[in-house]
């Protein structure tokens, strides 16, 4: 990101923000398959917007679908321990 | 035996495990409230609203009230609920104006230093900051340096949660 900015005066430096933008790229999927070197901040905030939105969405569809199946099982507490099992994986 | 995948990080496992605990809690209890045989469309959307309600507050309460957006997520989350039962529109009204007016003493401010410096890179950069206020639970009360640091954080718990609900949904749907 080009270090136009004389915003000193505010609360974030140059360098406090290519820190953050930079500590995001490494989040994102898309962005940080072999590439080296680092993207624009814009294309870096874009980027986080996509994800997000993406994340969210599957919350929601995932919601829907335990939705669908939950109406017909019964969740025991060892069905809870398996899980926890599982997800430690 | 717990694997410690990023120790220096949110330590994952444990917000894994304590997002899991609470979340299937929340399950077992949507489960037990309604009779299978009911599965009227309306009822079926209310069921998910629940789930979808559940995953977020069982992810804002893993993480308590150590983030700003997990905070901002449960007081969302509570003031809808008590405005569902109450019916009172006020305290969410004043909240927004608040929002309003912090969000519009935030964007002025950008505007200025937009003037005072070259290039399109910093429109868009404002404009791409604003969007990702929106998303950000609470985001629109930070400052940039706040809005980013919340946003990484709030990332990893997202994808927390994704892996959860997935591997849940797919062990119920065996």
């Amino acid at each position: 990101m080009s270090s136009q900015g004389s915003r000193a005066s505010n609360k974030i430096t140059d360098d406090e923000l290519n820190s953050l933008i930079l500590k995001l790229q490494t989040l994102l999927p898309q962005l940080n398959q072999g590439r080296n070197g680092r993207a624009s901040a814009t294309k870096v905030l874009n980027e986080t917007c996509c994800y997000i939105r993406k994340l969210q969405k599957e919350v929601d569809d995932l919601s829907e679908r335990l939705s669908q199946r939950l109406g017909s099982v019964d969740i025991t507490s060892f069905d809870a321990e398996i899980l926890k099992g599982l997800l430690q994986q | 035996m717990s694997p410690m995948n990023n120790p220096q990080d949110l330590n994952p496992s444990s917000l894994k495990s304590r997002f899991t605990t609470r979340f299937l809690r929340a399950l077992t209890k949507i489960n037990g409230q309604k009779p299978i045989s009911s599965s009227s469309p309306r009822e079926m959307f209310q069921r998910y609203r629940r789930i979808k309600v559940a995953a977020d507050k069982s992810m804002a309460w893993s993480v308590r009230s150590r983030r700003t957006w997990s905070r901002a997520m449960l007081w969302k989350l509570r003031s809808r609920y008590s405005c569902r039962q109450a019916s009172s529109s006020r305290r969410s009204s004043v909240r927004t104006s608040t929002i309003i007016k912090s969000r519009q003493a935030k964007t002025s401010h950008e505007k200025e230093n937009k003037n005072t410096t070259t290039g399109q890179d910093e429109v868009g950069f404002v404009v791409q900051a604003d969007k990702l206020r929106k998303l950000v639970p609470g985001g629109e009360a930070m400052d940039l340096c706040n809005l980013l640091g919340e946003t990484a954080h709030y990332i990893k718990c997202l994808t927390t949660q994704v892996q959860v609900m997935r591997k849940i949904a797919h062990f119920y749907s065996l």
